[in-house]
């Protein structure tokens, strides 16, 4: 039997439509198992933000806009140099998809640096909620610091997520990147790199919701 | 697709299949072959479900007498919390999705393999290895929190190893999603030319229904999870009100996932009992179509009756409202399967052989597990009792009275087909009707004194409710040795039953068209399906619905 | 041994107050529901198993696919009767949950592993309630630790004890006698040993045992919560004479808008998150000044503030 099918057919299928379609539908369902992973913190951020609107205001005020809006622009280029990828892989130009993922990883390594400075920025006004968590800013005297500081444990749950994210995408791509260069796609074939970029596409909108949920709504100004 | 002609049958020689194709430990534990992964998984299954029996025969002897005589209360607890994760999370949530539907979906649907078979045996090892996990946290040190691990006692007051059995549920969850994505695609993509939506088996069906909510509740009780894990690991979080946060929250994030989890459980031995009854009255079902529908709209309705687990933690009343009016809603659906059934088997060509046995045992339960979930949906009586043996007996009429009833009657069915021998068929009954009757006086009882008052998960008890748990635990032990009768005849079944063909029951659905047992290839070639599912009566007759 | 085993058989527990005996009547209705059923199915199960026995394996039986009549039959009684259960079992909950004005307020602590409690004239006791004969008792209940959940099955109530929150309950005893009283929420290692039992007695015992001297004196909540007013200067703020906090005459039930536009009832549980979390809302017209007594007052003395704050400004 396997010997009609081409070889990059999986036994179990019938033709490769069979199979691009499989894989296709099995990645949209991935994505909804996703967003019901981060629909779980986004219902408990809607929940404290709505018990402790003050306090959630002020956490807020304490995050880098600037630095949260650059990431955000970060991964749009991201999303577009991947979807570029993509693109030249139906074609079967493999040189641009290589160079394509090149500037999808520098751009994805440049968002978890931000990420990273960030973090520290965190980690020396002791915002990291624990033991040694103070909370001085503007806010002080209207807010209690453990409520700012259960802000900044969603911040870090959701920021730290949706970054695990981004570092196991990271590695697929590296992975992705040495099977172009070994020539494993071809215009026939080319599935994973499309199933990635559904992935990479579906983390960058997290990012797209998190950035407004966490840095821009009810800010102070 | 490949020509037909080619496939002539050998004359002589017997062909291989799935079993004597390739030999070794190897070939087992790196199989990508669905009818393997499922006998891996029987096999993992089965042996978590005796430790889960190991810890149930402890909590039986244990409440033998009101005084905590044969264990502490530390250890007390830690025995019904290492039930409890046991046999949810590593029996009943994967038990007949993973193991007869891993088997069977692909024959039922006329194909190869599911569609992902690298994914497939992937779910099998990280189930093993969060079964292992929570193993070793049960082990060493136990864990006190109850399977529920409702926090703030999870979170910050709990002494045992929570945080390494938190990892293993969370493993085990990931095989659970992957397991029904698997099944989900290979449903859509996989079926045989000619076999439509309305042409599948009802097990099919079910197992729809059921990898849809693994594949939409579990992310959820994964992320619960972590949070709770955050939050023992390093004292900030969201569930403790001592850092701000709302411990009512945790109960509604783990219920959407564990209400929706019991379905997860009872749905595909519903699917079961539509296969077993059809053959064994040698009748289509009555009302397919209401039948399969139903099995999505309880999908559906399980997962916004969550907070019928809440009436009494603090919840506003009026929510409380609205999840009771919901849960009686599933009365419904689950009145059109039985009723269905019954309709199917009257008029028949009815055969009490053991799966049948199995399936109307199943029926019997059911109905009080079912019925007795009416009480506790309306509001004013679950005020008393919630959290009492009368929970405890409900749940388990209808996870161990229906689930496991289901998976037993699904083994004895496909028993033959899975391996090509047949059970000692008359020890395979005398154990049917033990295991009934072991159910009925073990857990009938507990009806009684949970209205009496007496709450779950204590250690110590009032005198007055001892006579209860006196015949709880003696009906314990006939269930207990009912349980053990299949662990010898189907592995002696193996070696020394008798050899039997492609249908030994005479059924209809495309996995009885094979051999028995079957090709790795499932099929020699691919099938093409022409009629509706349980055709049993003669060709030509006009359907009508 | 069996005699002393049966000495107790019983289907019921006692019933000890009119919702009691409310609550066993959709009790009874559920249980002869169930048993038609129980009996029914299994009984059709067998006739069919006997009248429709296989008795060649050639035999084909009649096919029949459905009939609209009886699956609309056997979809709309279940739901009918269920919606029948529905409306019964919320008017027995709004029952449990809506106490009588003339209630008498009683505070539950549950902590790992004890109830404490106490009563409105100042008594406290530990793992026992005593309660006078038909006088609705409400109990507002919180926890110290972890959930908890004080369960009095002769007047079939349950109540979860939730940390951070009050819940409350009532019942109205209507026999005297010693009844159990258990921790009905897993709580921990000592779970089944947080028991106790509730003491209904007539109404002179009940005067009489408030008279016994123990241990703990007999301070009011509401004499407690004066002199902790006081001790935690909480008047030199709230003192209605234009102090930096709102007054307190009068508080108690009435609505209260605060600064972001939004309001409350000042009920037992507004107040006490005024007291541990009081910038969650502010009052407006005044700025967030209080400061958190979190961790500063036991839930006891929360109690006993509130019980005293209750009574400001009322004759």
């Amino acid at each position: 039997m396997s010997t009609d099918h081409h070889s990059l057919v999986a036994h179990q299928f019938d033709d490769a439509e069979q199979q691009q379609e499989a894989a296709t539908l099995g990645m949209w369902a991935f994505l909804i198992t996703e967003i019901l992973f981060f629909g779980g913190l986004i219902l408990a951020y809607t929940i404290f933000r709505n018990k402790y609107p003050g306090a959630f205001q002020a956490g807020s005020h304490e995050l880098n806009v600037a630095l949260g809006g650059a990431n955000t622009a970060i991964l749009i280029f991201s999303s577009f140099t991947m979807a570029m990828a993509v693109h030249y892989a139906q074609l079967g130009k493999q040189k641009l998809v290589f160079w394509f993922m090149v500037g999808t990883l520098a751009f994805g390594s440049a968002f978890l640096g931000v990420k990273v400075y960030e973090y520290n920025d965190k980690i020396v006004h002791h915002h990291v909620p624990g033991p040694n968590f103070e909370y001085h800013g503007e806010f002080a005297n209207e807010v209690n610091p453990r409520n700012v500081e259960l802000f900044f444990f969603l911040y870090f749950a959701m920021t730290g997520v949706h970054a695990v994210h981004m570092i196991v995408g990271a590695g697929v791509l590296i992975w992705l990147m040495f099977k172009v260069r070994a020539g494993a796609f071809s215009q026939a074939y080319y599935a994973p790199v499309e199933m990635f970029g559904l992935y990479w596409h579906f983390v960058d909108i997290v990012w797209i919701f998190l950035y407004p949920l966490l840095y821009l709504i009810g800010r102070h100004t | 697709m490949e020509t037909t002609s080619s496939s002539l049958p050998l004359a002589d020689k017997p062909k291989p299949n799935y079993l004597t194709a390739s030999y070794g430990i190897k070939s087992w534990l790196l199989t990508l072959d669905h009818k393997r992964i499922g006998i891996l998984y029987i096999i993992t299954l089965t042996t978590f479900f005796m430790m889960g029996g190991v810890y149930a025969a402890l909590i039986r002897l244990e409440l033998l007498t009101p005084a905590g005589d044969l264990l502490s209360s530390e250890a007390y607890n830690r025995t019904f919390t290492g039930h409890g994760v046991l046999m949810v999370f590593f029996v009943l949530v994967p038990l007949i999705p993973a193991t007869m539907g891993n088997f069977l979906l692909p024959l039922m649907i006329g194909a190869r393999d599911v569609a992902f078979p690298r994914l497939n045996l992937l779910s099998w090892y990280l189930l093993v290895i969060g079964g292992l996990t929570a193993a070793s946290a049960l082990l060493t040190g136990g864990v006190d929190t109850g399977w529920t691990f409702y926090a703030p006692l999870s979170s910050r007051y709990a002494n045992g190893a929570v945080l390494v059995a938190i990892v293993g549920a969370f493993i085990a969850g990931f095989s659970s999603i992957l397991t029904g994505l698997n099944f989900v695609i290979t449903i859509h993509k996989m079926r045989a030319p000619g076999l439509t939506w309305f042409r599948l088996p009802l097990m099919v069906w079910a197992i729809y229904a059921t990898s849809l909510i693994q594949v939409l509740a579990t992310p959820v009780v994964a992320i619960t999870l972590t949070l709770l894990a955050l939050e023992r690991l390093f004292g900030v979080g969201i569930f403790d009100p001592a850092l701000g946060g709302d411990p009512i929250l945790f109960e509604h994030m783990f219920w959407f996932y564990s209400h929706p989890v019991v379905y997860i459980m009872i749905l595909p031995a519903f699917g079961v009992m539509s296969e077993v009854i059809s053959c064994f009255s040698k009748k289509a079902i009555f009302g397919y179509r209401i039948i399969a529908y139903s099995s999505l709209a309880i999908a559906a309705l399980g997962f916004i009756v969550w907070g019928h687990h809440m009436f009494v933690s603090g919840q506003s009343a009026y929510l409380g409202l609205v999840f009771s009016l919901l849960t009686m809603l599933i009365a419904v659906p689950t009145a059109i399967k039985i009723f269905g059934w019954l309709a199917t088997m009257w008029g028949g060509s009815v055969e009490l052989a053991t799966p049948m046995l199995y399936a109307m045992g199943f029926i019997g339960l059911f109905t009080i597990g079912g019925l007795t979930g009416l009480f506790l949906a309306a509001m004013g009586l679950d005020v008393h009792v919630h959290d009492t043996y009368f929970i405890v007996a409900h749940f388990h009429y209808v996870m161990v009275g229906s689930a496991i009833m289901g998976y037993m009657s699904a083994l004895h069915f496909w028993w033959p087909k899975m391996f090509g021998r047949m059970y000692p068929k008359t020890l395979a009954k005398v154990a049917a009707v033990l295991v009934f009757v072991g159910f009925n006086l073990t857990f009938f009882p507990q009806f009684v004194v949970g209205y009496l008052g007496m709450p779950r998960r204590y250690h110590f008890y009032p005198p007055e409710f001892q006579i209860y748990n006196v015949f709880s635990t003696a009906g314990a032990m006939v269930l207990g040795i009912a349980y053990l009768l299949p662990l010898l005849y189907f592995p002696y079944s193996l070696f020394k039953g008798e050899k039997v063909g492609a249908n030994p029951w005479g059924a209809k659905g495309l996995e009885w068209e094979t051999a028995s047992p079957p090709p790795t290839e499932n099929f020699e070639f691919t099938p093409v399906v022409t009629e509706e599912a349980y055709a049993y009566a003669k060709e030509g007759e006009p359907v009508v619905h | 041994m069996w005699e002393t085993l049966f000495r107790d058989f019983s289907f019921l527990p006692e019933q000890a107050s009119e919702h009691a005996g409310q609550v066993d009547l959709l009790y009874f209705f559920c249980v002869a529901l169930t048993a038609v059923f129980t009996v029914l199915i299994p009984a059709v199960m067998v006739f069919v198993a006997i009248k429709f026995k296989r008795k060649s394996d050639d035999e084909v039986p009649k096919p029949v696919h459905g009939s609209l009549p009886l699956e609309i039959a056997w979809s709309v009684i279940p739901f009918v009767v269920t919606m029948v259960l529905f409306g019964w079992g919320a008017v027995l909950f709004f029952n449990y949950s809506s106490p009588p004005p003339n209630s008498l307020d009683v505070h539950v602590v549950g902590k790992q592993w004890m109830w404490k409690i106490q009563h409105p004239e100042g008594k406290r006791e530990i793992n026992q309630l005593h309660v006078p004969v038909n006088q609705p008792i409400r109990l507002i209940i919180t926890s110290e630790d972890v959930l908890h959940s004080f369960y009095l099955p002769v007047f079939r109530i349950k109540r979860d004890a939730v940390p951070g929150r009050y819940q409350t309950m009532w019942f109205e005893a209507t026999k005297t006698g010693e009844f159990h009283l258990f921790c009905a929420e897993y709580c921990g290692t000592e779970h089944s040993l947080m028991i106790g039992s509730v003491i209904v007695m007539s109404p002179e015992e009940y005067d009489q045992w408030l008279q016994t001297d123990d241990q703990d004196g007999s301070e009011t909540p509401v004499a407690a919560g004066e002199r902790l007013f006081s001790e935690l200067r909480c008047n030199s703020c709230h003192n209605g004479a234009g102090g930096n906090g709102p007054s307190l005459d009068s508080l108690y039930r009435t609505r209260v808008a605060f600064t972001d536009g939004t309001n409350a009832i000042a009920d037992e549980s507004y107040i006490r998150e005024s007291i541990v979390d009081p910038r969650r809302h502010t009052v407006a017209g005044f700025g967030p000044m209080m400061p958190t007594f979190q961790g500063q007052v036991s839930e006891e003395q929360v109690f006993e503030l509130i019980s005293y704050i209750k009574t400001l400004g009322v004759e």
